[in-house]
C-alpha cells in the first residue's frame, strides 16, 4: 500500500493504461506541457508525447465531440474538462452524441470516452466555477457516472473506466486533489457499479458521495462520541446506476437515513435515494428520510456567504439529531 | 470519369432519386414517422465526392439528410428502408429511424440530427486514423447551415491544428431549414469562412457530377496525402422541403423551376445520350427497373420483416453486461 494523493492515484492510473494499450490517450486543456491543473497527468506528455497527450484549445464542446468520435474507431479518450462548469459546453456531444450511439446505431457503434472534470464549491471561486452538477450526468441513458471520495477509488475507477466499453463520466473535486490515501500497490480495478460501506453502524444511514462521504465520516464520529448514536455511512461512489440493493439493505438494517449532498436539492442525488427508498423499503422506515443539501443559490463569492451555502459535517449532525428527536 | 463508371452512378443516381421518392410516399402512407429529410437534388454531391473517394474504406459521416450518403457507402438499401419503416431488421435495428441510419461494416459511421454535431465527431475519427497510421480518410457532409454552429469553428480550428486527415463537404443548399443563406449567414461562399484557419478549400457546382468529381479528386488526394483537413464546398438546391411539414413558402416556385432545369441526374443522362452512350427510351427503362427494385424488394423486405420485441427496450442502452463484468463488478482477471 502507498498512501498517495488523488491527482497522484488519478495520474497512475493514466500512466499504467497509456503504457498497456497505445489507444489509450488523453486530452484537456493544459494537461500536457504545463502538466495539468490538477497535476493529474504530470509526467505524461513527456513519456507519451504530443499525439497521445493532447493540450486542447479551450473548446470544451469541440475536443470532447473529438474524443467521441476517435473512441467510435477504438481509441479510448480519457477527457480532462478542467472544471464541471465548462461541461455544459460539452454536453451536446456527451449526451447526444457519446451516450446514445449505441442505442441509435442498433448496437454497431459505441463510445468508450472517459470524461474526468472537477466539481465543486472550492475557495470562493463564484458562480461561474463552483458548480456541483453530478445530478445532470446522472439522469442520461447510456452514460455511466461515478464519484470517487478517496485515492484508491480516483485510481481504481478511472481504471475500470478506461476499459469500460461505455462512456463514463467521473466527477472529482477541487478540493480533494490533495487528498491522501492509500492505494494497492498492485494492478487495482474499482467496480463501476454498486456501494461500500465506508463505516458500518446500526442506527441511521448516512449516504454520502465524494466529498460528502467526508462530512458523514466525521458526523459519524461525532454522533458515536457525543450522543451514542451508531450511524453507518454508506458511500455511493456510482450515480449512475445508482446501488438500488446497497441502498435497500443499509436502510432496512438502520431504519433511518439522510443523504448528504452539495448538490443544491432539487431533482438530485437526495431527491433519487429517497425515492428509491420509497420503492425498495418504505415499511423499514423509523422515520421520514432526510436531506443535507446546499442553498438554491448561484454560488456567492462572499466568503461568509459562500459557507452558508454549503453543508458540512454540522449539518448532517444536526439533521441526525433531529430525526431522533434530540434537536 | 470513365463512361462506365458513369454509366453505373447515373443507375445509382436513379436509385437514390426513386428510393426518396418512395420513402415520401411511404410517409404520406404513414408507413415512416417522425422526421423525414429528403436528398432530391443534391444527388451530384453525395456521388460525385463518394466516386473520388473509397467507399466502404474511407469512414463518411453526416447529418439527419443520410440515407443516400448510408447507400453510397454501401448500407443495402433494404435495411435503410426498414430503418424508416422501424423494423428489427433496419440498419440500425429500428432504434434510430430516418436521421441515424448507421452501418458500421461500411465505415459509414451515421446521421446525426443535431445540426453541426458530426464536425468534431469527423475530427475524432481522422483524430483515430491518424494514430492508428491507416491510409483511410474522414468525409464530412454537412449543409451550410451547419457552419453557423460553434463547433464548426472549434473543429476547423483543431483540423487544422493536428493536420487532421479528414474532408469536409459543404453541400451548400441555400437553406437553413426555411431560412435563406443571406438571411442567416453573414458569407453566402462557406469556403472563404475555413481561410481563418488555413484550411485550403473549394467551391464549385454541385448539380454536375462531372465537375463535384473533378473536384473532389483533388480534395481527397490533399487529405490522402497527409496535408491535413480540406473544405470543398458544392453549390446545389434541395427539390423537397427541409423536413415533410414545409411547404416551402420561403422560396418562389421560379426559383425551384430554375434549379430543376440543372437536374443532376438529367445533366448525366442528357451527357451519355449526347455521347451515344444511352438512349431515351434504356433511361426509361432504368427508372422502370430500379421502381421494380424498390417495389418487389426494398418496400416489401420493409413490410415484411419484424417489429422489434418489446423485451428487447433496453438493449444496447449499454454494453453487454456479460462482456464488463471485470469493470462492473471489480474482479478483473
Amino acid at each position: 500500500m502507498a498512501n498517495i494523493m488523488y491527482w497522484e492515484a488519478i495520474q497512475r492510473a493514466h500512466d499504467e493504461e497509456m503504457a498497456r494499450d497505445p489507444l489509450v490517450i488523453c486530452m484537456g486543456e493544459d494537461i500536457g506541457v504545463a502538466g495539468g491543473t490538477y497535476k493529474a497527468t504530470k509526467g505524461l506528455y513527456e513519456k507519451y508525447g504530443p499525439l497521445r497527450v493532447m493540450d486542447t484549445p479551450i473548446s470544451e464542446g469541440g475536443f470532447t465531440g473529438l474524443a467521441v468520435g476517435a473512441s467510435f474507431l477504438g481509441v479510448r479518450p480519457i477527457v480532462e474538462i478542467m472544471s464541471v462548469n465548462f461541461a455544459w459546453l460539452a454536453m451536446d456531444q456527451m449526451f447526444n452524441s457519446a451516450a446514445k450511439v449505441r442505442y441509435m446505431s442498433g448496437g454497431q457503434l459505441t463510445a468508450p470516452c472517459v470524461f474526468r472534470s472537477a466539481g465543486g464549491a472550492a475557495h470562493q471561486l463564484g458562480a461561474q466555477h463552483s458548480a456541483r452538477m453530478e445530478k445532470v450526468f446522472m439522469g442520461i441513458a447510456g452514460l455511466r457516472v461515478v464519484t470517487p471520495s478517496n485515492p484508491k477509488q480516483a485510481y481504481g475507477l478511472l481504471k475500470s473506466a478506461i476499459r469500460s466499453d461505455d462512456p463514463v463520466f467521473i466527477n472529482e473535486h477541487e478540493l480533494m486533489y490533495n487528498m491522501k490515501g492509500e492505494v494497492p500497490d498492485s494492478e487495482y480495478f474499482h467496480p463501476l457499479e454498486g456501494s461500500d460501506i465506508a463505516r458500518a453502524g446500526t442506527d441511521v444511514t448516512l449516504f454520502g458521495y465524494n466529498i460528502s462521504v467526508h462530512w458523514c465520516l466525521k458526523a459519524a464520529e461525532i454522533l458515536d462520541k457525543q450522543y451514542g448514536i451508531s450511524a453507518e455511512v454508506v458511500d455511493l461512489y456510482s450515480l449512475s446506476p445508482l446501488d438500488r440493493a446497497g441502498i435497500k439493505a443499509s436502510v432496512a438494517k438502520t431504519h433511518r437515513a439522510v443523504i448528504a449532498e452539495e448538490d443544491e436539492a432539487p431533482v438530485g442525488v437526495g431527491s433519487e435515494v429517497i425515492a428509491i427508498i420509497n420503492e425498495e423499503c418504505f415499511f423499514e422506515l423509523d422515520a421520514a428520510p432526510v436531506r443535507v443539501h446546499s442553498a438554491l443559490v448561484p454560488q456567492p463569492y462572499n466568503h461568509t456567504l459562500e459557507k452558508a451555502a454549503i453543508p458540512d459535517h454540522e449539518d448532517v449532525v444536526k439533521a441526525v439529531l433531529k430525526l431522533f428527536g434530540k434537536a | 470519369m470513365k463512361i462506365e463508371d458513369k454509366k453505373r452512378v447515373l443507375r445509382e443516381m436513379v436509385l437514390h432519386r426513386r428510393f426518396e421518392e418512395r420513402c415520401y410516399q411511404a410517409y404520406i402512407e404513414r408507413k415512416i414517422g417522425g422526421f423525414l429529410h429528403l436528398y432530391p437534388g443534391q444527388e451530384a454531391c453525395c456521388n460525385g465526392v463518394m466516386e473520388a473517394a473509397r467507399p466502404g474504406h474511407d469512414y463518411v459521416i453526416t447529418g439527419y439528410r443520410d440515407h443516400v450518403h448510408a447507400i453510397k457507402c454501401g448500407a443495402d438499401p433494404k435495411e435503410v428502408m426498414a430503418e424508416l419503416y422501424g423494423k428489427e431488421t433496419g440498419s440500425s435495428k429500428g432504434r434510430g429511424g430516418s436521421m441515424h441510419i448507421f452501418d458500421a461494416g461500411k465505415r459509414f459511421m451515421g446521421g446525426y440530427a443535431l445540426v453541426g454535431g458530426p464536425f468534431p465527431l469527423a475530427a475524432g475519427i481522422a483524430k483515430a486514423i491518424q494514430l492508428k497510421g491507416g491510409d483511410e480518410i474522414a468525409i464530412c457532409f454537412l449543409g451550410d447551415a451547419a457552419n453557423n454552429q460553434g463547433v464548426f469553428h472549434e473543429t476547423m480550428n483543431m483540423a487544422a491544428l493536428w493536420k487532421l486527415p479528414v474532408l469536409f463537404v459543404c453541400e451548400n443548399n441555400l437553406y437553413g431549414i426555411g431560412t435563406s443563406i443571406e438571411r442567416s449567414t453573414a458569407v453566402v461562399h462557406q469556403h472563404k469562412r475555413v481561410a481563418a484557419y488555413n484550411i485550403p478549400a473549394d467551391e464549385c457546382d454541385g448539380q454536375d457530377i462531372e465537375v463535384v468529381y473533378e473536384h473532389a479528386r483533388r480534395a481527397v488526394d490533399h487529405v490522402r496525402s497527409g496535408n491535413g483537413p480540406f473544405f470543398l464546398e458544392l453549390m446545389t438546391y434541395r427539390y423537397r422541403g427541409h423536413s415533410m411539414s414545409d411547404s416551402r413558402g420561403y422560396r418562389s416556385r421560379e426559383e425551384e423551376e430554375l434549379w430543376k432545369q440543372r437536374d443532376p441526374i438529367f445533366i448525366l443522362r442528357d451527357r451519355l445520350i449526347a455521347a451515344g452512350e444511352l438512349t431515351m427510351e434504356a433511361y426509361a427503362a432504368l427508372e422502370k427497373e430500379t421502381d421494380a427494385y424498390i417495389e418487389n424488394e426494398v418496400i416489401r423486405f420493409s413490410e415484411e420483416s419484424p417489429e422489434p420485441r418489446v423485451e428487447d427496450l433496453e438493449k444496447y442502452v449499454l454494453a453487454d453486461r456479460d462482456t464488463q463484468l471485470p469493470w462492473l463488478t471489480g474482479k478483473a482477471a
